[in-house]
């Protein structure tokens, strides 16, 4: 299978990705679909170094899987701590800072 | 293609794969505040609790002065103009005019964080345990036993290493691991506010789920930009510009995603909708943190950017970001009108700032980029001097930020009211004061540039934007004061910061040259490619 399909498979995980922050209330979904869309970006590097022929691409995927497992530590701590206080992890229901 | 030839090659023949070369000394001040956050980290595992904060402020401090002083040795020693490990970093002019800039205001900033206060803020800007739920028995008993929060210095200084990255950063890689180390420990301080914590954990959801959402494009830029040159270095993509060659598609395409991640960390219009809600929400001053440091990096990174790497592609870009730059200078402006809430209205004011900030990067010339330099210092100082007020005008619950509870304080106490008003009126661009001569500096780039009619648009919404500013100002000074109004209450550190936030916008104001001169001077050689 050549390169161009893992880009357009790529570009769809992204695509629903974005729809998904885009759409959904839950603050976990949210951000799962924050994850898919870096999720994608690692399949579009990845693909892309193949085409290339090199190995940077690659090296550049490892990166983001570190700098996403970060983020999954402050994300879900600060999600957790909203949780705790308002009883709801919906984003429609943090409205007091508006206008 | 010739370094993973040569890494397979090594890799055939068993040997070892050579190792990076890093100049240590070039990077210092970046490794000095990144290796200060470490130590903080175990300061607050090995130091007893009440000795935390006499140990994390001292650190902090020498931290930060340490990486200014050495930001100018690095910027005296010999003409910077080079690339460090590896190519990944710029030590170049700007950049170092940059990050002398960050670490000062961090300082200034850090000033507001440490002030503790005993009585007079009670006990701290901070949340004593992030973890309590508020109002319960946990966080009165932690309120009771005074306990500080320490975790705030290691965060900040991990925020301010990003900082120093983020405009240094030669290759995209470089830019979003500096981004994302900027702004992990800035989501988590936005949550930390002692008083009116529910509207502070909300900032902070809202700051994290749409920065995490913005860092997602930029990722996905830089993918598509990596697809077309085959490489993430800027200077590459630059030189693969100019040869025209390769998919035009993956370019623009990257190049637009890659902006909308940028100029979401900038708030330009249409990504400006986080700001006023995390500039409210967070605890004051990490809100002039971010007000102050996170615009220099980030602007300095999209100077870096749209000057190194895109400037070859100006006629693609140049339209969408007038049409960016306007709506952000028109919209902060008129939208900053509306405000009840001060903490808001100065968020919509940096909107607006930015916009003007942006009529630079349309310039594209050397006057466009130290004009921005310049406009960054002041506005920088300014900004930081003005939460600095916000968080000394108090009543029994916290804050007093809305702004009908400001009325009369000129005549309760004038010296603050006074000192606010001066602030308002650098943000508004009256002469002699720093934002004059920084807005003057911009705006002549621009039209140098031949962008007369962004200028036009530029000068119209500071008139609109001096509205609003006027009108705090007679709300403090021309209405009767309420009988139980809020108090002044000023710590020494807080005090400290707003006399030299309000002692930079008057020198900056009145005798500019030096640093103006600086400027230029930083900007002759422009960024390292």
């Amino acid at each position: 299978m050549s390169p161009g399909h893992y880009l357009a498979l790529s570009a769809i995980l992204f695509t629903i990705g974005a729809l998904g922050v885009l759409v959904r209330r839950n603050a976990i979904v949210v951000f799962m679909c924050v994850e898919l869309m870096l999720n994608a970006t690692n399949l579009a590097f990845v693909s892309f170094s193949r085409m290339h022929g090199e190995l940077d691409g690659q090296i550049i995927a490892f990166f983001v899987m570190v700098v996403a497992a970060a983020e999954v530590v402050v994300g879900l701590a600060i999600i957790m701590t909203i949780f705790r206080t308002r009883r709801s992890s919906s984003v429609d229901d943090a409205n007091l800072l508006k206008y | 293609m010739s370094r993973s030839s040569q890494v397979s090659a090594v890799l055939a023949q068993g040997g070892d794969i050579p190792a990076p070369h890093i100049e240590y000394d070039q990077i210092g001040p970046l490794l000095l505040v990144l290796g200060i956050a470490v130590a903080g980290v175990l300061v607050e595992a090995f130091v007893g609790r009440t000795w935390r904060y006499y140990a994390q402020v001292p650190l902090a401090f020498l931290g930060l002065a340490g990486a200014f002083a050495w930001t100018i040795v690095l910027g005296v020693h010999d003409e910077p103009h080079h690339v460090a490990a590896e190519g990944a970093l710029g030590v170049d002019g700007p950049t170092l005019f940059l990050q002398g800039t960050i670490l000062v205001l961090a300082l200034v900033s850090l000033l507001l964080i440490a002030e503790r206060g005993g009585s007079v803020v009670g006990g701290g800007h901070f949340a004593a345990q992030a973890s309590a739920l508020p109002g319960s028995e946990a966080e009165q008993r932690s309120a009771a036993a005074g306990i500080t929060q320490t975790e705030v210095f290691p965060l900040m200084m991990f925020a301010v290493g990003g900082m120093l990255m983020f405009p240094a950063s030669n290759d995209l890689l470089t830019m979003f691991v500096a981004l994302e180390v900027m702004s992990l420990p800035l989501y988590l301080l936005c949550g930390l506010a002692r008083r009116r914590r529910l509207l502070s954990q909300e900032a902070a959801v809202k700051y994290f789920l749409l920065g995490a959402f913005s860092s997602a494009f930029f990722l996905y830029g830089a993918a598509l930009l990596y697809g077309y040159a085959g490489s993430v270095r800027l200077a590459d993509i630059s030189a693969e510009i100019s040869k025209d060659a390769g998919s035009e598609t993956l370019l623009l395409a990257g190049v637009a995603l890659l902006s909308v991640g940028l100029l979401f960390k900038l708030g330009a219009v249409p990504f400006h909708m986080w700001k006023p809600d995390v500039y409210q929400g967070a605890p004051t001053p990490i809100t002039a943190l971010m007000a102050s440091c996170t615009l220099v990096a980030a602007f300095g990174a999209i100077l870096r950017v749209y000057y190194v790497g895109f400037e070859t592609l100006k006629w693609d870009w140049e339209p969408i970001m007038w049409g960016v730059a306007i709506l952000t200078m028109v919209i902060g402006a008129v939208i900053a009108i509306t405000q009840t809430d001060l903490k808001r209205m100065l968020a919509y004011s940096s909107i607006a700032h930015a916009g003007f900030l942006l009529t630079a990067v349309v310039a594209t010339s050397r006057d466009g980029l130290s004009s921005a330099l310049f406009y960054l210092a002041a506005y920088g100082f300014t900004t930081v001097g003005a939460f600095a007020v916000i968080t000394m005008v108090r009543d029994a619950g916290g804050e007093a930020a809305h702004l009908s509870r400001w009325a009369g304080l000129g005549k309760r106490s004038p010296v603050v009211a006074g000192t606010f008003a001066f602030f308002l009126l650098a943000f508004a661009g009256i002469p002699l004061t720093s934002g004059f001569t920084g807005k003057f500096a911009v705006f002549k780039a621009a039209v140098q540039a031949d962008a007369t009619p962004l200028v036009i648009v530029g000068v119209i919404s500071s008139a609109i934007a001096a509205f609003f500013y006027v009108r705090v100002i007679v709300v403090m000074f021309f209405s009767e004061p309420e009988a139980d109004g809020p108090t002044v209450v000023a710590g020494p550190a807080t005090a400290a910061a707003v006399a030299l936030g309000l002692t930079a916008t008057v020198v900056l104001g009145v005798l500019p040259q030096p640093i103006l001169d600086l400027a230029g001077h930083a900007t002759t050689h422009m960024f390292v490619r």
